[in-house]
């Protein structure tokens, strides 16, 4: 039964890091665009929820309502204003920018916030659990999960069955010929990003009502979420949940044998799939 | 006045200059075919009417209104759609969302729907939920085709339709130009086949080397004259 258990928990977890990745996978498939920030972005959104939670006496799931516009509009704008100039046949200026703009990000949350840690606190709930058998899921582990489902099948709505994500796909595809559609790329990847960042506040809010967190911690989440994003193979939203899994299955199991093999023990599993499988489990066709 | 007219119209490419000041005229109803041999600047030509290449506000005129300067997708909105060469379908839709995705600048009402374009060519209705890149050459033109016209276009802009088809299939896909102008179409045609371009063109003009060297009506032409515009030779 420990077992079980510790497969229920890591799926759980894998929830969380699917969450982490769905933004960047997003904005990965539409323009080919490394997002290097994406990780600061999270905890700017955490901290954009702390402070709704702290000032107004928001509950933490209505502060994330009320990020959840605030935050797309910032994407949309980044993305618009400064992004979309870095777009071109060389890859390296986006990942110089982005890189940039991480650390532009962590110090003024250093200068605002200070380097403590910080958590927003969602009451009871925080404790809560089910008990289901022999395992007992946490509640909030349990909703982090669920909402990472709803954002994968939100996703993949959008892009498989609306006017957008026709435009979305179209656009990743082939940049000149959309704009004989009408389509016009500066603003899809505007869109793109905000929506990334609606997906970024969403993980934010369990982000920092499960664990500490502080100014600096960005990095470390991107390098899971990268992780997820390349086992579940590039561009596909469901195989992004299930590299998240993996990496928070192998996570718990290697906790499990032993609390140092944690984090060692996902990016081994992550070099086992890409040896086993270069391109990810779910590749998108084209490509 | 001209619906669709160029005056004096150069276009670039970095320090290349592919055309050097190009005047051709579409008046309502009409089809013009221009023909020319390859880098004779016609690809350009359209290139330059549809927005992808930038060029002076004044160098194109739709409706007397300067657009030359404008972007891709406000040409789209304005009515002149373009099939491009090779097609360019997009390979991550279905050949009904190529379909549709021709009506994302410019969704209007008019002749031209799903169903109008599946009735020109019934193949494609039974293919809608292929990829559109899985068909052949012949079915992808009328995907890009039926593509160009979902936006109900005042002018359709056609580059090389023909190319790399066989005849039988061109036969096919030209016969479906006297429904899409009888549907109210003006219609631009570049073609590399001097002979479809004859038959279904009011007007043809000839480019070489970024200029017009010839213009007349079809009947008014003769081979010699298309002989010396092409090639920048007389024939003894």
């Amino acid at each position: 039964m420990m077992w079980l258990d510790t497969i229920v928990q890591g799926i759980l977890l894998g929830g969380l890091y699917a969450l982490f990745a769905a933004g960047l996978s997003l904005v990965f498939g539409i323009m080919r665009l490394v997002n290097l920030a994406h990780g600061d972005l999270i905890v700017l959104a955490a901290f954009l929820i702390l402070v709704l939670v702290t000032a107004l006496g928001l509950n933490p799931f209505v502060a994330a309502l009320v990020a959840i516009p605030v935050m797309f509009a910032l994407g949309f704008a980044l993305q618009y204003l400064v992004l979309n100039r870095t777009l071109g046949p060389d890859i390296l200026p986006p990942l110089l920018v982005t890189f940039g703009l991480s650390i532009v990000i962590q110090n003024a949350l250093l200068e605002r916030f200070s380097a403590d840690s910080r958590r927003v606190s969602a009451g009871a709930l925080e404790t809560a659990s089910l008990q289901l058998g022999p395992i007992n899921i946490g509640t909030m582990p349990l909703l982090t999960f669920l909402s990472a489902i709803a954002v994968i099948v939100g996703l993949n709505l959008i892009f498989y069955r609306t006017s957008l994500g026709r435009a979305f796909r179209a656009t990743s595809d082939d940049r000149v010929t959309a704009g004989l559609m009408g389509i016009r790329p500066d603003r899809i990847f505007a869109i793109a990003t905000g929506l990334a960042m609606v997906v970024v506040t969403i993980a934010a809010l369990y982000l920092g009502t499960r664990a500490n967190f502080d100014p600096t911690i960005g990095p470390a989440r991107l390098v899971y979420a990268f992780e997820a994003v390349i086992i579940g193979g590039l561009g596909s939203f469901w195989g992004t949940l299930a590299g998240g899994i993996i990496i928070g299955v192998a996570q718990t199991a290697g906790a499990s044998i032993n609390p140092e093999w944690q984090i060692l023990a996902g990016h081994i599993a992550f070099l086992l799939v890409l040896l086993a499988r270069p391109r990810g489990l779910f590749p998108r066709a084209v490509d | 006045m001209a619906l669709l007219e160029t005056r004096r119209l150069t276009a670039f490419y970095g320090d290349f200059q592919a055309l050097f000041g190009v005047d051709v005229a579409l008046d309502a109803g009409e089809t013009v075919a221009i023909i020319g041999a390859n880098g004779a600047g016609k690809s350009t030509l359209l290139r330059s009417i549809s927005g992808v290449l930038a060029n002076g506000a004044d160098q194109v005129l739709f409706e007397g209104r300067p657009v030359g300067a404008l972007p891709a997708p406000e040409i789209v909105a304005l009515g002149i759609a373009m099939v491009p060469e090779g097609r360019r379908l997009f390979p991550s839709l279905s050949v009904e969302e190529n379909l549709l995705i021709g009506r994302y600048g410019r969704a209007v009402a008019g002749a031209w729907s799903l169903e109008g374009v599946y009735d020109l060519f019934p193949i494609l209705k039974e293919r809608r939920r292929n990829p559109g890149t899985a068909l052949s050459g012949g079915q992808q033109q009328m995907v890009a085709i039926g593509r160009a016209l979902m936006s109900n276009p005042r002018v359709l802009l056609c580059d090389e339709i023909s190319l790399g088809l066989a005849p039988v299939v061109i036969k096919d896909i030209y016969a479906a130009f006297p429904r899409i102008r009888a549907a109210g179409a003006s219609i631009v045609i570049v073609e590399q086949d001097i002979g479809q371009a004859l038959k279904v063109a009011d007007r043809v003009y000839c480019m070489m080397e970024g200029r017009i060297t010839l213009s007349g009506r079809p009947s008014e032409i003769g081979r010699d004259d298309i002989h010396a515009a092409y090639f920048g030779t007389k024939t003894p």
